[in-house]
C-alpha cells in the first residue's frame, strides 16, 4: 500500500478535485459524528430530567 | 414451536438491557472501519483513469446509499411487524429509523451533487436514479412528519407503518432506474451476481467502508431505539430505577418480563 500523492499539498489539492472531495468527506464525517453523539446526549439528558421529576414527586408526597 | 424468543425480542426492556453490552463493540467496529476505509480511500487507493481524484467520493457516497435503502426496508418491516403482531418495540424501531434514514439520504444527495459537478458538469439532473432517490428522502420525511402529526401515538405508528410499507415500491425503482431509463448516473460497479468492475486496489477500501457503514447504521439504530424506549416507557418502574441509578445494566432475574 503506497501513499498516492507526492506531497501533502498535492494530497489536499488532488489535481484541482480536492475542492469537491474534501467538503464531501468533512460534511459526511460531521453528520456521522452528530448522529453518534446526539442519541447518547439526549438519553443522558432524559434520564437526568426523569431523576429530577421523580425527586420532585417524592418531595411533594412527603409534604 | 417455542416462541419465547420472539416474545422476548418484542420486549423493550429486554432490548434495552441486551444492547447495553453491544454498544462499545459496535462503536469500535464502526468507527475503526470508517476511519480505516476513509483514509485508505482518500490517500492510498490509486487514482481513477477517467474521473481522476474526484472518484474518491465513492468511498462515502456508495456505502451510505446502500445503507439508506436497507434502512427503508428495516423501517417498513418493523412497521409491518408492529401492525400484524401489535408489538411495541417494532414501532419504536420504525420511529428510530426514520430520522436516521433521512440523514443518510441527505448525505447521499449532497455528496452525489458535489461528485456530479466535476464528473457530469452539473450538480443535479432530473433523471430516474436521482429523482427516485429524492422520493426516498421525502418518504423518510413523510414518516417523521406523520409521527408528529397525530396526538395519539398508536394512530401515528399505524399511519407511519402504512406509509413505510407503501414506499417500499420505490426501492426496486431506485435500484433498477439506471437500467430502465437513459440516465447520467453510471450503472452499479458492485454486483452480487457478477464480478466487480473495480480493481481490487480500489475495491478493498470500498468493501471496508460498506461493512463499517452497515455496522454504523446498526449502532445508531440501536441508540435511537433505546432513546425512544426510554421516552415511551418513562412511566415504567425499570426506567424510574434506571434514572435513579438503581438498576444499572438491569437485573437479570427481572429482564424480559
Amino acid at each position: 500500500m503506497k501513499f498516492q500523492f507526492e506531497s501533502l499539498q498535492a494530497f489536499i489539492n488532488m489535481g484541482d478535485h480536492g475542492i469537491y472531495v474534501w467538503p464531501c468527506y468533512i460534511f459526511v464525517f460531521a453528520v456521522l459524528i452528530a448522529l453518534t453523539v446526539s442519541p447518547i446526549l439526549s438519553q443522558r439528558a432524559f434520564l437526568k430530567q426523569q431523576k429530577k421529576l421523580i425527586q420532585i414527586q417524592k418531595n411533594t408526597q412527603a409534604r | 414451536m417455542n416462541w419465547q424468543w420472539f416474545h422476548r425480542l418484542g420486549s423493550p426492556r429486554w432490548f434495552y438491557e441486551k444492547t447495553n453490552t453491544w454498544i462499545p463493540w459496535l462503536m469500535l467496529l464502526a468507527w475503526g472501519g470508517l476511519l480505516t476505509g476513509g483514509i485508505w480511500g482518500l490517500a492510498f487507493a490509486p487514482m481513477d483513469a477517467k474521473q481522476l481524484d474526484s472518484y474518491r467520493v465513492i468511498y462515502i457516497h456508495v456505502p451510505i446509499a446502500f445503507v439508506s435503502m436497507a434502512c427503508y426496508y428495516i423501517m417498513a418491516i418493523a412497521g409491518a411487524i408492529g401492525l400484524i403482531w401489535k408489538m411495541k418495540l417494532p414501532f419504536m424501531v420504525m420511529k428510530a429509523a426514520a430520522p436516521l434514514g433521512f440523514a443518510l439520504t441527505v448525505m447521499v444527495l449532497v455528496t452525489g451533487a458535489v461528485w456530479g459537478k466535476p464528473t457530469w458538469g452539473t450538480w443535479w439532473v432530473w433523471d430516474g436514479r436521482l429523482t427516485s432517490y429524492l422520493v426516498l428522502s421525502f418518504l423518510y420525511l413523510g414518516v417523521i412528519v406523520l409521527q408528529q402529526a397525530f396526538q395519539h401515538r398508536d394512530t401515528a405508528d399505524k399511519a407511519s407503518a402504512i406509509l413505510s410499507l407503501v414506499g417500499t415500491v420505490n426501492i426496486p425503482i431506485i435500484y433498477k432506474s439506471v437500467d430502465w431509463w437513459f440516465t447520467l448516473h453510471q450503472p452499479a460497479s458492485l454486483k452480487l451476481t457478477s464480478k466487480s468492475t473495480m480493481d481490487v486496489s480500489m475495491l478493498y477500501p470500498l468493501l471496508i467502508m460498506i461493512f463499517a457503514t452497515y455496522i454504523f447504521f446498526t449502532l445508531i439504530l440501536i441508540l435511537n431505539t433505546r432513546s425512544e424506549i426510554l421516552r415511551r416507557e418513562s412511566r415504567s418502574q425499570w426506567v424510574k430505577d434506571l434514572a435513579l441509578g438503581k438498576s444499572g445494566n438491569g437485573n437479570k432475574e427481572e429482564s424480559g418480563k
